[in-house]
Parts: structure tokens; sequence; C-alpha cells
């Protein structure tokens, strides 16, 4: 390689590892702000801005869901596993909610610990199955329950 | 084989060699990505909780590989372009940054159309998302500043830098759904124990991506005969070309 060759590479080389680091500082300092949205754990800790708006991320619990007869209101409970927050929503759920299902709300935290959601997002879970699979292990898991059930019965 | 390659870096005997291997390779992507989407459409099973509508996967997925894809393409080229001052890279680097765009949009536009009904919002500003249009912006970045210059020389190194340092973007898309809470999904493993997607499904997936990607191998060859013809107008053997023509 010639010089000047070499000196124009050290040059490329020098402008990529530079940005790379001030991208890695830069995406550092907003570690926070980039989050898109706090888990119960978090709100439960004061890291989110109670009284503000702001979004909420983490599981529906099982069996929580609850609609109103005749209303589009649900109530239901958000779950990290290791702290739940009751949620209250008036609207249309997206496709992919369901009891289990990790979803995104946005609102505000009230005075009682209720979460007023303004909107419900759900996220994917990146798994994808054809519905005979789904059924057969779902299928599998209850029989398998009801086998530990029929031996601690006995 | 060196010699070969020294050679197909000289703008005529390239300008040839592409107009050979386009057309083969435009005709085999369409091929691959027939098989595919046949494969993904129609003999791939519906999921068990998004039904048909995960099919939209497979454009989505092998568009958002390929827009990465060619950015790397685009900046090593511009690397190779600044270091080497070889012509043909710059030539590369250009012809790339309009397909890497397609790609790109593409991508955007799919994703957007899937979340309305699984998410439930066409857009929402979380990293994921947010990098991905910003590659969006460093291609349509890079064309304006390449083509922003009296002198085509200052406009391929002024674009190729800005090519170099968008790069860091890359790796930003890639993991920004592991390094922050994003609404998007994270990658899906497709093999081992934990898999989370069956063959059926998966393999239609490859092979719409493979068939992307000879899809941009023709299209870039075919986008580099007209950038080396522009760019060698006023050469003897363009010139003889057309006087042949």
């Amino acid at each position: 390689m010639t010089p000047v060759r070499r000196k124009r590479l050290i040059i490329v080389v020098v402008i990529v590892a530079g940005v790379a680091i001030a991208a890695a500082l830069g995406l550092q300092a907003f570690r926070k702000n980039l989050l898109y949205y706090f888990t119960p754990v978090q709100v439960a800790a004061g890291d989110a801005h109670v009284g503000q708006r702001f979004r909420m991320g983490g599981l529906v619990a099982m069996g929580s869901v609850q609609r109103s007869p005749g209303s589009m209101t649900v109530h239901f409970t958000l779950t990290d596993m290791q702290k739940s927050v009751p949620v209250v929503y008036t609207g249309i759920l997206p496709d992919l909610f369901r009891e289990g299902q990790g979803i995104v709300v946005y609102g505000t935290l009230d005075k009682q610990g209720l979460f007023v959601a303004q909107q419900v997002l759900a996220k994917h879970d990146a798994k994808y199955m054809p519905p005979e699979v789904a059924a057969a292990i779902k299928k599998a898991k209850a029989a398998q329950q009801a086998q530990i059930a029929a031996k601690a019965a006995s | 084989m060196f010699i070969w390659f020294h050679k197909l870096a000289s703008p005529p005997y390239f300008y040839k060699f592409a107009g050979i291997l386009a057309p083969w390779l435009a005709w085999l992507s369409l091929l691959v990505i027939a098989a595919g989407l046949y494969g993904g459409l129609w003999l791939a099973p519906p999921d068990y909780q998004q039904g048909d509508g995960f099919r939209i996967i497979y454009v989505h997925v092998p568009s958002a590989w390929m827009s990465m894809f060619i950015y790397m393409v685009m900046a090593v080229a511009a690397a190779i372009g600044l270091i080497w001052r070889m012509k043909l890279a710059h030539a590369v680097s250009a012809a790339a940054a309009p397909l890497g765009a397609s790609f790109t949009f593409i991508a955007l536009v799919t994703g957007s159309l899937w979340g309305k009904p699984m998410w439930g919002t066409y857009w929402v500003w979380d990293a994921r998302l947010t990098s991905e249009l910003i590659l969006l912006f460093l291609y349509v970045g890079y064309m304006a500043l390449n083509h922003a210059f009296e002198d085509r020389r200052t406009g391929d190194r002024a674009s190729a830098i800005l090519a170099l340092v968008g790069i860091v973007n890359i790796p930003i898309i890639h993991y920004s759904v592991k390094w922050w809470n994003t609404l998007h999904q994270g990658a899906t493993v497709f093999f081992g124990p934990r898999a989370e997607m069956p063959p059926s499904m998966y393999i239609p997936l490859f092979i719409m991506i493979i068939g992307f990607m000879v899809y941009f191998a023709a299209f870039i060859l075919k986008r580099l005969q007209v950038e080396v013809l522009q760019r060698e107008r006023n050469t003897a053997w363009v010139r003889a070309l057309v006087a042949k023509s």
C-alpha cells in the first residue's frame, strides 16, 4: 500500500471510529429518554413521571380482563411478574390484545394507583406458529396440568 | 484471478460484463421471488395469533434486511473510493443509494400497514422505527449531496464521507430492539430448541431474502451501466459504443 493510500485509510478509520464513539456517548446520555415505555417495577421505583402522561409496558395478567357490558370500557392488570398495576381503558383494542400478551399503555396514573389509559398498543412476541400446533400445545399443557392435579389429589 | 479483477474495474470491460450478467440475474430473481411468494402466501400455514396478517413478513423482513445490507455495500464502496480513488467504487455507491432507499421505504410502509391492526397504531417513535427512518434520510441525503456539486468527483467524495458517517446507524438499527424497550418485537429465533418459527414459515422467508439479494445484484449492475456511461461520456470507448448503435 502506498503511503498516500495508507494515510487515507487511516483518515477513514478515524472518522468512522470517532463518529461511533460520539454516537455511543450520545445514546448513553439519552438512555432514559430513548426508552419507549417504563415497566411496572420502574413505575413503583418512581422512575416514571407520575402525574404526567407516560407509557407503561408489561403483560396482561391472566384472568384479569373484565369487560363492562354495554360499553367499550375494559379493566385489566398490567404486570411484569414482580409488580402489577390496574389499568382502565375505553376504546378499541388491537388484534393482538389478550391475556398473557405484552402490551404498552399510554396515559396517567391517578392517586389511587389506577392507570387511566388513553391508548393501548399490543407488542408482538416474535413467536409464530400454525394454529393447529398452538391448539396441540394448549391441549398438551391442559393434560399435563390435569395429571399434576390428579397426582396431588391422590 | 487478480488480473481478471483488475480488468473488471476498468469501465469499458465492466460495462460489457454487467450487460451480459444483469438479464440472467433479473430472470433468476423473478423466479426465486415467485417461488418465495408461493411458499409464503400459499404453502405456509396461517399464524396462531395473527392469522393471515403475518404474511406481510415475506416482504417486510427481506426489505428491512436489504435496506441495511445495501447501506453496508454503499459505505464499503465509498471507503474504497476514498482510499484507492477507484472510479467504479464511487459509481457503486451512487448506483446503490436509490435501491437502498426504495427497500427502506418498502420496509417502513409494510411495517406501518401491519402495525395498525396488530399494534393498534401506524407509527410510534420507538428506537427501531426511528433509526430505520433515519436510514431513509441518510440514503436521501447521500443522493442529494452526490448531485449537489458541479464537479462529479467533489460530489462523490463529499457523499462518500456521509455514507461512512452514517454506517454507525446500522448496528443501532439492528440492536435497537435489544438495547432499549421498543414496541417493535425482537429478532425471531429460527433454529435450535428455542425456535420461535417452524420451517414451513421460515423457508419461504429465506427464499424471499435470497430473491431480493439476486434482484439487487441484477439491478445494481443495470444501474451501474448507466452510471458508467454518464461518468465516461467523454471517453473514446463510449463514443465508439454510441457510434456503433
